[in-house]
């Protein structure tokens, strides 16, 4: 059943983008374009070993754009999604520098099932730092917001070093989810990529590091589970 | 009967010579064709005339009307503009404005009164042909003899081939202001201001430019290009021959996309005699910066038994073009050692430094030395100190304190906009009937380009009327340079010299300026108004001109039957 959901947000994700690349040829105002920020391999500090990744894909003109955001963490010892996530919103320019979004977003990890309803903003915070922000509504009625912050240091022009946080935060409980009220998880990382082919293909290493929080932390410990983790990251910046 | 016969064979005769001397009809035939270009380092597939990239150079003559058939090989509708011809506005090339286009297959016949003379060039206006490779060279032969001799003559096409395709370019610009800009300040540069400018003052300004959001090396949009003369990298080296002490007129046209060159023949003065096809008093130069879409004629005169260099560095420094002038085939040229201190835009590019801005008046700097620019003989000046004259003679046209402002490599005389004055008046002087301001305007981090904040798709018309004198006055309000170029009537750039103001197609506005011109309203139709950077014009740059009424209402509107 749930392979199904996938295939099904997949396939209508892929037709869409489809659709409007095709227009795109006869209309050259509409643009297209995706993104994986993180498609790495994760070793642990306890023999874990997952797969994550982090990517946006989108299609539009200046004015609108539909676009999808996604994430996950496949556990490769254990074989199962500790994460899996996927946002499809329609994105407007509210400045200069900053982008309003609003839409859905569908989480379907090995456990327990979520969708959402979401608002936030993403855009150029000055100091150049790239900044994602946003809102959600579940449909338990539970509110959350996370908050993506990221940096681009140039060693080289080539040779970048990325630093970046992730910080969500839950306004109510969620048992379910084990989400306990307060900040829920964060994750900082630093990884240091080469861009290989143009700004296409950037392969790096880097560190990352997860904790859950407050309540959220308890809840872990209370299953035995760990609450925080340290990894060493490979993988590849993909841009197209 | 007989005589009958005699008169009409006679009125057939005449009626010949009628129809043959009006037309004085000169044929040219043209194919747009998908092409291979070779610049050595890389192969793409690009579009070409006559199965070329660059196309053929077009030798037309004042006088003549032009019969242009051009065949479209590609499947793809496509079009031929030809840049800096004044003509019908039907013939102008520009689809959705002059006409339908060229679609796939079919064959479009351009007729050209042709009614001009100098250097100019074609390129296709549609999509991104013309980076993809879809452009050539036109020389106008004039009537009467030239107001300077040259014994004989080449053109020196500029472009920045990129090996991705137009498309692919907007669409990474689109998706990534900087996917291009492998020139931006790193850790090692923060490292050297440091020890040079101190911590704080570094910080504070890294602070300025991250607050504002922008980049001072933000100065080609698109890098990794390599420099072609006509259609040959540096590495297969053009190569145009001379005898010694020849007369050398050397036509140069920047067909590139996006990029500026400033080009030397280092050992050679330069002799500028015409600007965008006019003739110019003529200036001698080490130097000239020769914005996109425009041309420059200058003459050069090498003495010596032996090639000489000639470089074109891109302004911002990440690419270059060279050739050489030989007194044999297979001789190649030294190539001049490159500058690789890219420049930096300053704050005086931002616009915010408003001592030196817009309301800076040109006429009174320039209208008491008329002849002192043009006319100084620049020999003597070798030996000047030159870091001052540089001082007291900053060029006009950049913002004071700007870092775009040009050296030339030897310190010597570098061409100013201020040193262009027209050979000949095109037209009498008189005062602009009105103003009509163009802010250019644009979001770097978008990548959204556009006049007073409007993008072309978004816009009305710009209306002008037949007969009226229009004075456009455009402020730069982005970091970058835009080369204006308004299609169909020419532009008189307000040099501050009055009826000696040259006569351009194309009008270069730098970062923090504002730049007048003035265009005599005398073509009817509907034109197009466009920043000639290929990936400004088509995120929004543009402006369709509709100009209303024409001779006939004109001459009804002065009285005159």
């Amino acid at each position: 059943m749930k392979t199904l959901t996938l295939a099904a947000i997949g396939g209508g994700v892929l037709a869409t983008i489809l659709s409007f690349s095709f227009t795109a040829k006869a209309d050259n105002h509409i643009f297209y374009g995706i993104q994986m920020e993180q498609f790495e391999y994760r070793s642990g500090d306890e023999d874990e070993n997952l797969f994550v990744w982090d990517g946006d894909a989108f299609v539009g003109t200046d004015e609108l754009k539909l676009r999808w955001q996604g994430e996950g963490e496949r556990d490769l010892k254990n074989d199962l999604y500790e994460n899996f996530e996927n946002r499809l919103v329609l994105q407007t320019p509210i400045s200069d520098f900053f982008d309003a979004k609003a839409g859905i977003r569908l989480d379907t990890p090995s456990t327990t099932d979520r969708w959402y309803g979401t608002v936030g903003i993403m855009g150029l915070a000055p100091q150049w730092f790239e900044v994602d922000a946003d809102l959600f509504v579940s449909e338990t009625g539970d509110g959350s917001a996370r908050l993506d912050v990221e940096y681009e240091g140039l060693l080289t022009n080539r040779l970048i070093l990325t630093p970046s946080l992730e910080l969500n935060a839950a306004f109510s409980e969620d048992r379910e989810i084990e989400v306990g009220r307060g900040f829920s998880s964060a994750e900082i990382g630093l990884r240091l990529s080469y861009d290989l082919i143009d700004r296409a293909v950037a392969p790096y290493i880097g560190v990352a590091y997860e904790r859950k929080l407050g309540k959220t932390a308890d809840f872990a410990k209370d299953d035995g589970e760990d609450y925080e983790a340290t990894y060493l990251v490979t993988g590849l910046r993909l841009l197209f | 009967m007989k005589q009958k016969f005699a008169r009409s064979a006679l009125w057939g005769v005449l009626a010949a010579i009628a129809v043959s001397s009006t037309a004085n009809a000169a044929n040219y035939d043209l194919s747009v064709d998908y092409v291979t270009i070779d610049t050595g380092e890389m192969k793409t597939t690009g579009i070409g005339y006559n199965g070329s990239s660059p196309g053929p150079t077009l030798r037309l003559k004042e006088g003549e009307e032009a019969v242009i058939k051009v065949t479209n090989n590609l499947d793809e509708a496509t079009s031929i503009h030809w840049h800096g011809l004044i003509l019908p506005y039907q013939m102008d090339g520009v689809p959705e404005i002059s006409f339908p286009g060229i679609a796939p297959g079919e064959t479009f016949t351009y007729r050209i009164p042709v009614s001009q003379s100098g250097t100019y060039w074609f390129h296709s206006h549609s999509g991104f042909q013309e980076p993809d490779g879809a452009y050539g060279s036109i020389i106008i032969e004039p009537k009467k003899r030239e107001p300077f001799k040259f014994d004989r003559e080449y053109v020196v096409v500029l472009k920045d081939k990129h090996p991705h395709s137009g498309a692919r370019i907007l669409r990474n610009l689109k998706m990534m202001p900087d996917y291009y800009n492998r020139n931006q300040r790193t850790l090692g540069d923060f490292i050297s201001d440091v020890s040079e400018n101190g911590f704080g003052a570094t910080l504070s300004e890294r602070g300025d430019w991250g607050s504002m959001r922008m980049m001072p090396t933000d100065i080609e949009d698109v890098q990794g290009f390599v420099g072609l003369i006509n259609g040959k990298s540096p590495e297969q080296n053009w190569t145009g021959l001379f005898k010694a002490n020849e007369r050398v007129r050397l036509r140069f046209i920047n067909a590139s996309a996006m990029t500026y060159f400033d080009v030397r023949i280092p050992g050679l003065e330069m002799t500028v005699v015409q600007a965008d096809g006019n003739n110019v008093q003529p200036v001698k130069v080490d130097e000239f910066r020769i914005s996109v879409a425009e041309t420059y004629d200058v003459i050069v005169q090498p003495t010596a038994d032996k090639p000489y260099a000639i470089m074109a560095e891109s302004m911002g420094r990440s690419g270059y073009a060279f050739g050489s002038l030989s007194p044999q085939e297979g001789l190649k040229a030294e190539m001049p050692a490159r500058r690789m201190d890219a420049p930096l835009l300053t704050m005086a590019d931002m616009g915010m430094d408003h001592g030196n801005m817009p309301g800076m008046d040109h006429s009174s700097m320039s209208s008491g030395n008329e002849n002192s620019m043009a006319g100084m003989d620049h020999s003597n000046m070798a030996g000047m100190d030159h870091s001052q004259m540089a001082m007291s003679k900053d060029d006009p046209f950049y913002a004071a304190g700007s870092g775009l402002t040009p050296k030339a490599a030897n310190g010597g005389k570098f061409l100013s906009y201020a040193d262009l004055k027209a050979q000949k008046p095109l037209y009498p002087e008189r005062p602009a009937t009105r103003e009509i301001e163009l802010r250019l305007t644009g979001n770097m981090e978008r990548y959204t380009w556009s006049i007073n904040g409007v993008k072309y798709e978004d816009a009305e018309p710009i209306r002008l009327k037949y007969g009226e004198r229009v004075r456009f006055k455009f402020v730069n309000e982005t970091m970058m340079s835009h080369p204006m170029h308004l299609h169909g009537m020419w532009s008189i750039l307000d040099t501050g010299n009055g009826k000696w103001d040259p006569v351009k197609h194309t009008i270069n506005i730098n970062p923090g300026m504002t730049v007048y011109s003035e265009t005599e309203v005398d073509e009817p139709g509907q034109w197009a108004f466009h920043c000639h950077l290929s990936y400004h014009m088509a995120s929004g740059m543009f402006r369709k001109v509709i100009v209303e009424g024409g001779p006939a209402v004109a001459a009804l509107e002065n009285g005159v039957q």
